[in-house]
């Protein structure tokens, strides 16, 4: 081999050229770098191929009808996943509304000058902390105190407004509510989190500008801090509402797992990822394909949710800058 | 001509001077409603900090009360016995979260070597960043069902190791996000020494790069051991449960059904005996406890040193 170093190399010299192990360690060092990388690209690969290979049998099998079928019941083989559709689109927006609008609050208090600086770090821990509780432990919190907590004014507003769609049936332990409840909670610190940091984004002058044409405090924060940090706050409650619609423990221990439709806000209900929980530690080979099929359209589900929040996010970036 | 009418002195001593502002203090319409928003914001961050206090309080009374030595020592109680513990669950949520943590740790770090360092502009890195953001939203259920399809079904049981999988794809995307954030937050100014002195790509990270950004990796680390610690959802049906220790008279049970914390505080929570959901609630504190103290020591490692 020859070196061209050597040839620029003072005699005296501390630094050398790489020597042949160098240079072979550094090649291998490299190509289990490259490795790494094309792991993680793999992963994805095989998640989808795996789940959606494992599918196939039962897409066979059951088709479309499967998506639009109520039933589910592996006696009769019979599989429909359309209540559980409903019940993780309805909790998770359910858990949007709630969470959204207290996540994107809890943002605009502690970014926008509201609080010394020690009082916010304070919130900011309680908000970490909120995001570090396992979900299981939310679902024991939720079966033992949201339950017993809005179980008389969920009677009242039965009994009261029963007329409404939304109060039609009483709360007879768990239902969509509670589980939206949980939920929402669960979902707050991401949403909190990154709405922060879209509203930091935005410049400093922008607020200064609107300060010096007189808004107030809110005003500032209504009519230009939001909207210039729009774009990320959407991004904000989209990559929420994707981890309501894939959150299992909180909704196998709260929803109640009940194939039923309805808009009642207290009648128990069931989610893709709560079926799938309860149904897969004894399903046979049968059962194992539908639940594939299941969970692939679970997979579908968020994948889109979520690709839309990073490409709301990224434009957000790229529109600051 | 008006202009000099105007303009005469007569004619504008005629005209009223306007009347001075008033210097009382008066609450403007707009400035009221500044102090409601004001209010409501302070509501709801109080409203929102109600769960974590009662969540808290709900672990340490519950919880506490059952909290004995007993509970780490011994195996879960079945129906309608008294005592037990969950101490063959403790061991399992270690066994699979280091699992997990080898798997994710070498194959994640050297990714994101590869992304911080090798070829950050190269389509590969575009693909592994966009391939690792998705994963970071993937439903934690799914996880379980891939390592169901990939371990369970191919070695016909569930196990530890399947389970150890399972928590591996939920960690790996953020052990590789944190820690290319952290190796590009080392100034290009160590690199470009080492480099002048005629390092090899290899030597410059594993003796600068790596170095610096330690800390940094560490917390990434450390978040996603205490986020794989506290799940339930992928152990459900890869590692199962198990009422036996892992290790069972002098042999070791590797491709058996474990247990875990979590999932015993799924199991017990739905039982109708008191003695379980006791120790459901000292489990949910001892995991808490677990999850916290892993939590806080990333924020103390991940101190930045400059």
């Amino acid at each position: 081999m020859n070196k061209p170093f050597t040839v620029a190399l003072a005699p005296d010299s501390v630094c050398q050229p790489p020597s042949r192990t160098d240079i072979y360690v550094d090649r291998s060092f490299r190509f289990l770098a490259r490795v790494g990388a094309i792991a993680i690209l793999t992963l994805v690969v095989a998640l989808v191929l795996e789940i959606g290979g494992k599918a196939v049998p039962g897409i066979q099998k059951y088709g479309f009808d499967f998506i639009s079928g109520v039933v589910w019941d592996a006696n009769t083989h019979r599989f429909g996943i359309l209540p559980a559709i409903w019940g993780t689109l309805y909790s998770a927006l359910m858990a949007l509304l709630i969470g959204g609008f207290f996540g994107v609050s809890m943002a605009i208090f502690l970014t926008q000058d509201f609080l010394p600086p020690r009082l916010s770090a304070v919130f900011r821990i309680i908000i970490e902390l909120l995001a570090a509780i396992p979900s299981v432990v939310y679902g024991l919190w939720g079966i033992f105190v949201v339950i017993p907590a809005i179980l008389p004014l969920a009677d009242w507003l039965n009994a009261t407004l029963g007329a409404i769609p939304f109060f039609a049936s009483t709360l007879s332990g768990p239902g969509l509510l509670p589980a939206a409840l949980v939920l929402a909670i669960m979902i707050l610190p991401t949403i909190a989190a990154v709405a922060q940091d879209a509203l930091r984004a935005v410049p400093l002058k922008t607020k200064q500008a609107a300060y010096g044409m007189g808004a107030t405090h809110w005003e500032a924060i209504l009519r230009v801090m939001v909207p210039s940090a729009a774009t990320g706050i959407f991004g904000a409650l989209v990559l929420g509402l994707g981890r309501a619609l894939g959150e299992t423990m909180a909704l196998a221990m709260l929803v109640g797992n009940s194939n039923q439709i309805s808009l009642s806000l207290f009648s128990p209900a069931n989610t893709l990822a709560a079926l799938l929980a309860l149904n897969f530690p004894e399903a046979g080979p049968n059962e194992v394909e539908v639940l594939m099929y299941a969970a692939l359209v679970l997979m579908a589900i968020t994948l889109v949710v979520n690709i839309a929040g990073s490409l709301l996010m990224s434009y957000a970036q790229r529109g600051n800058k | 001509m008006s202009a000099v009418n105007l303009a005469h002195p007569a004619n504008a001593m005629n005209t009223p001077l306007p009347a001075a502002p008033s210097l009382q203090h008066q609450i403007e319409g707009r400035a009221l409603r500044s102090i409601l928003l004001t209010s409501l914001a302070w509501v709801s961050a109080l409203l929102a900090s109600v769960p974590l206090i009662s969540v808290l309080y709900m672990l340490i009374t519950r919880g506490g009360a059952r909290l004995n030595l007993e509970v780490f020592t011994e195996l879960p109680p079945a129906g309608f016995e008294l005592g037990g513990g969950f101490g063959n669950a403790l061991v399992g949520t270690f066994v699979m979260v280091i699992i997990g943590a080898a798997i994710a740790i070498p194959v994640g770090i050297m990714a994101a070597i590869f992304l911080a360092e090798l070829g950050p502009y190269s389509r590969l890195a575009a693909l592994a960043r966009f391939a690792a953001k998705t994963l970071t939203g993937l439903p934690s259920i799914l996880a379980g069902v891939f390592a169901y399809a990939m371990v369970v079904l191919t070695t016909g049981t569930y196990s530890a190791p399947a389970g150890g999988v399972a928590l591996a794809v939920l960690m790996l995307p953020i052990v590789v996000l944190t820690a290319e954030e952290a190796m590009k937050m080392v100034p290009k100014i160590m690199k470009d020494a080492a480099y002048g002195m005629g390092s090899t790509n290899t030597q410059v990270i594993l003796k600068v790069v790596l170095p610096t950004a330690m800390p940094a990796i560490l917390t990434g680390v450390m978040l996603a051991v205490a986020r794989a610690a506290g799940e339930t959802a992928p152990l459900l049906f890869t590692a199962l449960f198990s009422n036996y220790w892992i290790v069972d008279g002098g042999h070791l049970a590797a491709m058996s059904p474990t247990a875990s914390l979590a999932v015993l505080i799924y199991n017990f929570s739905g039982m109708p005996f008191d003695n379980q959901l006791e120790l459901a609630w000292a489990a949910s504190l001892v995991l808490v406890l677990i999850v916290l103290v892993v939590n806080i020591a990333s924020r103390i490692f991940g101190k930045p040193r400059f």
